[in-house]
Parts: C-alpha cells; sequence; structure tokens
C-alpha cells in the first residue's frame, strides 16, 4: 500500500490525533487485480469509507466498436474480460444474431457452449487461485495455473489463439474443431481436471486460516444483493439460485443437466466455495456437449452473414462476391435495438445494441459484471478490517480490462 | 416473424405491454416492442416514480444498466435507457427517457443504490446531467478531462494524447498528431441514397450564364501564341551538371591506398575510375 500517508490534527483537541487517514490502495498493487486504485479511508484498521477510482484501464472500446463493421468489432471483446474472452463474445453475437433473426446450426450452438465453459473453468481457477493467494495461500494458486495452462492449449487447439480467441461469429463460430481436441478434453476432465483441482481445493477448502480469512467476510443480504444489481457468483452466494443460463437459456444451454450452487451465508467464502462447485457443474455440461454434439455444419449457410467455404470460392462467382463483400462492406443489420445479456463466469455480461441498419454498430453498450460489483466495495467493506479488502476484492472477482472498457 | 436465433429467452408474458403501460399511466410517451423486448419511453421528470411503481408494484427487482445514447439529429440529443431486470418474473424490460445538454434527469439513486455509478458514467461519456445524484464526478476519463468523448461529434482520435516526458519527469499532455490520417471507409452505396456529393455532381446545380462561352476566335480559347522554331528543336538541352562551367574539372587524385604517408586527398573528385579499378 503505497503514498501519502497523511496523519490530520484536529483543530479542536491540542496534542491528540485523529487516527482517522486516508491511504492510496493501488493503481499499482498485486492484489488489486489489475489497475484498481481505492482510496480508503481508515480508523486504525478499520476501513470507514473507500471510494473506488475506476477507468485506468478506459480504452474507449464502445466508441471504437461504433467506429468498425460488425465483424471488426468482435476482437474487441475478446480484450474486454481477458480471463473469459469467449463468454465475452457470446452477448455480442448473440445480440447481432437477435438483430438479424439468423439461424445458428446446432454443432455450432454445442461448440459455443462447449467452449463458453472451458472459458468458465479457466476464468474460475484464476479466480479461486488469486483469491486465496490474496488471503495468503501460494500453492494452490500454482496447482491451478497447471490446469489453466491445459485449458490454453485447448483453445489454441480450438482457435490459434490462447487467449485473444475470436472464434464466435455472428452465424456460427469461426472454424471446426479436429475430433481428437473433444477427445482430449473430455480425457482431461475425467482424469487430470478432477484430481488436481480436488488436490488444489483440498488445501483451502477446510483450511483454518483460509476460513478464518474468509468466512463471515461482507456479508450481503439477499436484498442488499438485488439492489446493487448483483449477478453471477455473488448473486448466488446470497442465497438466490439465478443463472441466466437456466432461467434465460440461450444457444443449446436448455439442453443441460446441471445444478446452480447457492450459498447460505452469502459471505467470500461462499464466493469462493460456489466458484468452486460451479467448475464441476461446467465440467459436467462440457461432457453432455461432448456426448451430445452432432455433426454438421458449423456456421450459417446465410451467405448474406456468413463467408462462403474456401473451397466453393474457388468454382463460385457468387460466393467470391460473397466473400468479398463481407469482408469489405459487412454485412448490414436491420435498424433496432436488442439488450442481450449472458451468464458470463463473472455474472451477467449484457451489450445493447443499437443498429441504425448501416454495417457499423450505432451504439453498443457494454455492461460489465465488475461495475456494480465493484461500486459495492465500500458498502461492504465498511466496518471490515483493512486486510479483509482484499478478500473481498479477490471474491468479487473484477478484471479491469472488462471494468474499464 | 419465427424466431431462428438462439439469444436469451425470458419468459414473454402476454398483455405485459398492456399492463406495464397502465401502470406507467400518464407519464408514458410511447411504448412498442422490437425482437420480443418491450421498450417504454417516458416523459423525463418522471422517470423516478415511474421506475419506483415498477420496482415495487411490478417486481423489476434489478436495475442492471443505465446506457446513454446520443442522437444529435433530435432536438433532445441523448436518450437515456434504463434496463430493469425481473429476477421473479424473469423478464427484462427498457425504460427510455430523453434528455438535453441542459436538461437534467432525475437521479434513480433514491431506489438503487448501484445507479450512481452508472448514472456518472452516462454523466461522464455523454454530459447527461442527473439531478439529485450527489456524487456526479467523472468516473471512467481521466483526471481532468474535458469534454465528453461518447458524443457523435467527439472525435474517435480526442484532442490530447499523452506521453512521459523525460526533460520534466512527468507525463505531459500535448494535441494529438497523427502521423497518418485515420481511415474512415464509407461503404454508402450512391445508388442508396448517399448524401455527400460525388466529383462532377456540384456541376448540376450551376445556373446558367448570360453570355455562354464560345470558342469562335483564337482569343476566346485563352490558348498563348503559336509555338516557335525553338519548340521544334527535337535536341533537349543537357543537364545543368553536364554543362560547361568555363573551370577546369578537378583533376583526377592520386590514389592513396599504399602511400599511408600521405594525407587524405581533398576537393571535388570527378573521376574516380583509375583508382579504385585494380591495375593489371
Amino acid at each position: 500500500m503505497s503514498s501519502a500517508l497523511q496523519i490530520e490534527k484536529s483543530p479542536t483537541t491540542g496534542d491528540e490525533t485523529i487516527t482517522n487517514y486516508t491511504i492510496n490502495f493501488g493503481p499499482q498493487h498485486p492484489a488489486a487485480h489489475g489497475v484498481l486504485r481505492m482510496v480508503m479511508e481508515l480508523d486504525g484498521e478499520i476501513i470507514e469509507r473507500i471510494d473506488p477510482h475506476v477507468g485506468l484501464l478506459h480504452r474507449g472500446t464502445e466508441k471504437l466498436i461504433e467506429h468498425k463493421t460488425y465483424l471488426q468489432a468482435l476482437p474487441y471483446f475478446d480484450r474486454l474480460d481477458y480471463c473469459s474472452p469467449l463468454c465475452m463474445e457470446h452477448s455480442y453475437v448473440l445480440a447481432i444474431e437477435k438483430l438479424l433473426n439468423v439461424e445458428v446450426p446446432e454443432r455450432a450452438q454445442y461448440l459455443r457452449v462447449l467452449f463458453a465453459e472451458l472459458t468458465r473453468i479457466c476464468n474460475h481457477l484464476l479466480n479461486i487461485g488469486a483469491h486465496v493467494m490474496d488471503v495468503g495461500a501460494m500453492t494452490p494458486n500454482l496447482w491451478v495455473f497447471e490446469l489453466r495452462e491445459d485449458c490454453m492449449n485447448f483453445f489454441e487447439r480450438m482457435s490459434g489463439a490462447r487467449m485473444h480467441h475470436a472464434y464466435l461469429r455472428p452465424g456460427g463460430v469461426h472454424q471446426d474443431v479436429p475430433e481428437k481436441l473433444l477427445v482430449d478434453i473430455g480425457e482431461w476432465l475425467d482424469t487430470r481436471m478432477p484430481e488436481l483441482f480436488g488436490d488444489a481445493m483440498s488445501l483451502v477448502m477446510d483450511n483454518r486460516i483460509f476460513k478464518q480469512r474468509n468466512v463471515d467476510i461482507a456479508v450481503v443480504s439477499k436484498e442488499d444483493a438485488l439492489a446493487w444489481g448483483f449477478s453471477g457468483p455473488l448473486i448466488r452466494a446470497a442465497g438466490i439460485p439465478w443463472d441466466l443460463r437456466k432461467s434465460q437459456p440461450y444457444d443449446v444451454y436448455d439442453r443441460m443437466e446441471f445444478d446452480i450452487p447457492v450459498g447460505t451465508n452469502s459471505d467470500c467464502y461462499d464466493r469462493f466455495m460456489v466458484r468452486v462447485k460451479e467448475v464441476y457443474e461446467s465440467g459436467k455440461i462440457i461432457k453432455q456437449c461432448l456426448a451430445e454434439i452432432p455433426q454438421g455444419p458449423i456456421a450459417s449457410d446465410d451467405r448474406k452473414v456468413a463467408p462462403p467455404k474456401r473451397a466453393e470460392m474457388k468454382q463460385s462467382m457468387e460466393a467470391l462476391i460473397h466473400h468479398f463483400k463481407l469482408y469489405t462492406e459487412g454485412f448490414h443489420v436491420p435498424a433496432g435495438e436488442v439488450y442481450v445479456a449472458t451468464e458470463s463466469p463473472k455474472g451477467e455480461f449484457g451489450v445493447y445494441l443499437v443498429s441504425d441498419g448501416s454495417n457499423k454498430p450505432y451504439r453498443c453498450k457494454i455492461r460489465p459484471t465488475a461495475f456494480s460489483h465493484l461500486q459495492a466495495m465500500d458498502f461492504m467493506c465498511k466496518g471490515h478490517m483493512l486486510p479483509d479488502a482484499t478478500a473481498i476484492l479477490g471474491a468479487i472477482d473484477v478484471v479491469f480490462g472488462e471494468c474499464d472498457r | 416473424m419465427a424466431v431462428l436465433h438462439s439469444a436469451p429467452r425470458f419468459t414473454q408474458i402476454d398483455g405485459l405491454k398492456d399492463t406495464l403501460s397502465t401502470a406507467i399511466g400518464d407519464d408514458l410517451v410511447e411504448a412498442h416492442e422490437e425482437h420480443g423486448e418491450l421498450m417504454f419511453t417516458v416523459r423525463r421528470d418522471s422517470v423516478e416514480t415511474v421506475l419506483r411503481r415498477l420496482r415495487d408494484e411490478h417486481s423489476y427487482q434489478q436495475l442492471m444498466e443505465i446506457a446513454g445514447v446520443d442522437y444529435p439529429g433530435r432536438a433532445e440529443r441523448f436518450e437515456v435507457v434504463y434496463m430493469l431486470l425481473s429476477v421473479t418474473k424473469n423478464n427484462r424490460i427498457m425504460v427510455k427517457v430523453s434528455a438535453g445538454e441542459d436538461t437534467p434527469v432525475p437521479t434513480v439513486t433514491t431506489i438503487w443504490p448501484n445507479a450512481g455509478w452508472l448514472e456518472r458514467e452516462v454523466f461522464d461519456m455523454y454530459g447527461v446531467l442527473f439531478d439529485g445524484n450527489t456524487d456526479l464526478r467523472r468516473i471512467l476519463t481521466d483526471y481532468g478531462f474535458e469534454g465528453h468523448p461518447f458524443r457523435k461529434d467527439f472525435p474517435l482520435t480526442g484532442y490530447v494524447e499523452l506521453r512521459y516526458s523525460e526533460d520534466q519527469k512527468r507525463v505531459v499532455y500535448e494535441p494529438v498528431e497523427l502521423a497518418q490520417d485515420l481511415r474512415q471507409f464509407d461503404f454508402m452505396s450512391p445508388w442508396e441514397g448517399a448524401d455527400y456529393i460525388l466529383p462532377g455532381d456540384e456541376k448540376a446545380d450551376t445556373p446558367p450564364v448570360s453570355e455562354p462561352k464560345v470558342t469562335e476566335k483564337p482569343s476566346d480559347t485563352g490558348a498563348g501564341k503559336k509555338a516557335d522554331k525553338q519548340a521544334a528543336e527535337k535536341v533537349s538541352s543537357g543537364a545543368p551538371a553536364e554543362e560547361a562551367t568555363g573551370e577546369d574539372p578537378a583533376p583526377a587524385p592520386e590514389p592513396t591506398e599504399d602511400r599511408a604517408d600521405r594525407p587524405a586527398r581533398e576537393g571535388k573528385t570527378t573521376d574516380t575510375g583509375e583508382a579504385t579499378e585494380g591495375k593489371e
């Protein structure tokens, strides 16, 4: 915790000093999970008030998107929450598809769900590891990073990129995956994942120190969770079984059987445990996808939206024209506006897309998950000790690429 | 229209549009449905009461988002859109108000505490004022930023850029200088009502002149005198460097390669062929 430590002298009492002082937490602090600056007012070690300053990573993504065609804007979404890039793309492509009312082939829907869940695992592993490290344990983080590395390798085999996949497309996905990859993911889920993850979690779940640092920290009532706009693991930890994959299913989530873990106490420990359980639930979804995934096309055959196959372009003049038009002008989206929200690993990630009928979005408002959660930082930290702030922040799961856009 | 897409499907409630329209009552400006999503435009002054009624009587418990949109063509250029979510009815609606640059919107921080930051963001990006928000600071832009970047008339590149100055040992702001202009491609088809003028189009509107231009006499054409004899010469004169200057060119220097004791040659060299080509 760097910088100004100022002790205020009271003007009324002679030598007595008022112990309230203000410190900067971040913006360069390892437990701040990125560039977060929190101005904390402390009474001794008790937090009186927190004023989070966000926007240090603001890149004007929404404005940039207004100047790009719909397809060119897609990779920006990978760079929002760079820990769960595919789930960011998911909301965006669904919003475009809703405006276009274009059908997505079944195999593509399965692939989207499959890799969105793998992304969820990947994201939760990072957060679980980081959260554990924030409260002082080192080893589990190193172990889950092994698993993350496996996930990254799967993503690389899926799209060619480890982090910024740009894999989803309006009308489907970019390319089909090799069968061997699906086999390997299944094998990984059966053997390595549960073993290593179970080992890592066994170190912390019942650990006395970990519980002391998390249980009964930042308890949020159901009413408060609703009022503060909580979503994702935070609202589930508060005991509300609210999961957009279940209640507002998209793609093939309505065919998946999985449970929604909910917390009972709504503290940081519950938030942590909800994520741990969700990793297993995501594993269940992936296995169902692997079992059910049909053969078939991976992108829409609407040539005004999805490009033709390379081989087709060698033969068909029309295919060549479609390809050229799609990659220069792009497709035009009928005028209208939609708000599409999906369950990203961190909570509700929404895209409010306004189209004026041209090939570029007129307005693309991104609803980040962390924005509402981080706003509640002051409310959740009040009265807690300074070291609890890191645990609370870790349990929020905030990534600034997404929060600041 | 058949629903083909696979976007999130929330519960569609029959007659919800009418129910909520009645609930909003006189404050409703317009209600319409699009892609299965309900949008209610309400009067700006009463947005707080309307949203409170929707939360308390129609169980829209959560405010998920407040989005600003800029429509510079309208009389009140901004639109503020509230996304509401009901976790009990499993339903979403949008409530909109319009606002100008100097017509504040009543705050909803009194209903939802998380509206604070959302309103701050709309203020920061568009300059929409929220009446009653006690903490209307900028949120995403830099400390001391000027302007509202998401307005349509704010350039994508912005006005200032910053760098670390080694001289002053601090970050300094400078006007944006682009090595290359920002590329903007225009994909509007000129046949589909483009609103710009194609080269040559401007001639169509020029009124006819009283004296039409003619070229009957040579003086009408604006051409110069006839070409003279010199113009007929086919051989062009030499380049300036080759022309005789009257002075002797500098003599060829003597080679210095194997005479270490002699100083390097001075002056203009014109021919170094002998010096550089090996002798047999």
